[in-house]
């Protein structure tokens, strides 16, 4: 990495920089050590801490209970997107009617946390845990994307809409044909962002009572034994849930990276993602993570 | 007449619990934040990688996790600490690496050219960093830190499900004492989680557009 903060380091500067990193890389190691020995203390990397995992049965369930959080990220990531869609375009609607209380909606989703949500779902409307994930994750989630298509919208240049308006399109034609997808295409990377952070929020659905990944890992440390096992079926949840995070969050980025150059969104959806790979820093998404 | 009374006081008691659960994690990971972003601009290799590392590994690991790592493991391994003390840790380290991240955009934001002209008017690197770039810097990265705050702000709810008592757990706990007036409670306390994030959402936009027309 070459940066204008700061010269090509010279041989002292060299010297120096290495110094500090083998400082820090003896301190890192001698900590690492110092965390390995300790679990090592408590006995934690004995076989019979991990000879669960020879049973296929225990892989099964957990496998199956991943595939709930999948399942209920990939349902709540399309409903997210119809959501965000509807709301963008109601948003933007020339009518007060249907404008302001749609932001007002919006703003009420967004404000609140998605965990609320989806508790107040399920006792409200009496619906299954599993409704109550999906449907909390895609309305807060809806009202994020649907913010960051908006801001996408406005920041097309005036001439498109314009244009079709001149070509004889109608108001809302010109919006559904000529700027939503402009829009749409330009916040594709903030939308897969977005969508980064609600699978990592699908696991909320454990304070709620679903039986994803992280209750089913619950679950079983309890059945065969918290104190013996809780810490090796952590670990493997952890492993789990970074290996999706992380191919989603390099898909997300390579994504931003592939999005061409051009003017208005495209370039702040670039900067918002190419930033940080799964904050919506654009200013309409106050979202952060989780 | 009862509900009210009654709910009045478990609902304050869980707002004020969540504010203060919400100014100690700024307290604790703001600081932790500023530490991160000097580390992952600073010259020294390693120092850079260390913090890459732990940005990565926390801002892909869900909250819940964080909470059951801190609330049900580590106890187990020895380490037993106050349910809220806790959950203060967990957020704190979930926090810490979204400000770091928004206060290094707020450095890059700053022109090239300035770093450039402060350079090659022979300031070293903290100097540069000192006079030049921290100061504009630091405007530009008001708004994005407050929008983390916001995001922090509603993930204080998870702690609920960890035993702690906070907002959402007072809510918890009133719907089901008084099943007729869930309505009521939702909005109630929905509307005490506005209460905080829509004025620092107002304050985050305002900034915002007064740092784009600086530009």
């Amino acid at each position: 990495m070459t940066s204008v903060l700061y010269d090509v380091p010279g041989p002292k500067a060299r010297r120096r920089s290495l110094i500090a990193s083998i400082a820090t890389g003896l301190l890192l190691a001698g900590a690492l050590a110092w965390v390995i020995a300790t679990l090592a203390g408590e006995g934690l990397f004995d076989a019979e801490r991990w000879d669960i995992f020879q049973d296929p049965l225990v892989w099964a369930a957990l496998g199956n209970a991943l595939l709930v959080t999948l399942q209920v990220a990939v349902l709540a990531s399309v409903l997210a997107v119809l959501v965000g869609s509807v709301f963008a375009v109601l948003r933007l609607s020339s009518l007060k009617i249907v404008r302001v209380p749609v932001t007002v909606v919006l703003e009420f989703f967004r404000g609140m946390p998605v965990l609320l949500m989806m508790f107040f779902i399920l006792i409200l409307f009496a619906t299954s845990q599993y409704w109550a994930v999906v449907m909390g994750l895609a309305l807060y989630n809806g009202a994020i994307i649907g913010e960051a298509l908006r801001s996408g919208i406005v920041a097309l240049p005036k001439g498109q809409r314009e244009a079709g308006l001149a070509l004889g399109l109608s108001p809302l034609k010109a919006r559904l044909l000529i700027e939503f997808p402009q829009a749409f295409r330009a916040m594709t990377p903030i939308i897969v962002a977005q969508l980064v952070v609600l699978l990592k929020d699908s696991s909320l659905g454990y304070i709620v009572g679903l039986e994803e990944l992280v209750r089913r890992q619950r679950t079983l440390a309890e059945f065969y034994g918290f104190s013996q096992y809780g810490f090796s079926f952590f670990v493997i949840t952890l492993l789990a849930f970074l290996i999706v995070n992380l191919t989603l969050s390099w898909f997300a980025r390579r994504l931003a990276s592939r999005t061409p150059g051009g003017r208005g969104p495209r370039r702040a959806a670039r900067a918002a993602i190419g930033e940080s790979a799964d904050t919506t820093v654009i200013r309409t998404a106050g979202a952060g993570g989780a | 007449m009862q509900f009210l009374i009654e709910s009045g006081d478990v609902l304050l008691e869980g707002f004020l619990a969540t504010l203060r659960m919400l100014a100690l994690t700024v307290l604790l990971a703001l600081p932790l934040g500023v530490v991160l972003a000097a580390m992952r601009i600073s010259p020294v290799p390693s120092l850079r990688w260390v913090a890459t590392g732990f940005t990565e590994l926390l801002r892909n690991t869900p909250l819940t996790l964080v909470f059951f790592l801190l609330v049900f493991v580590v106890p187990r391994l020895g380490v037993v600490v106050d349910f809220q003390i806790s959950a203060v840790i967990a957020l704190t380290l979930y926090t810490a690496p979204f400000y770091a991240e928004a206060i290094r955009s707020g450095v890059n934001s700053v022109p090239v050219g300035q770093a450039e002209a402060a350079r090659s008017v022979g300031l070293t690197f903290s100097q540069t960093a000192r006079f030049v770039i921290i100061p504009q810097a630091l405007r530009s990265v008001v708004p994005p830190l407050i929008n983390v705050t916001i995001a922090l702000t509603k993930n204080t709810s998870v702690a609920g499900g960890f035993l702690v008592f906070e907002l959402f757990a007072s809510s918890r706990r009133l719907a089901n004492s008084y099943a007729d007036e869930t309505i009521a409670i939702f909005l109630a306390v929905a509307a005490c989680y506005l209460l905080v994030t829509i004025p620092l959402g107002r304050i985050a936009d305002r900034l915002e557009k007064k740092v784009a027309v600086m530009r």
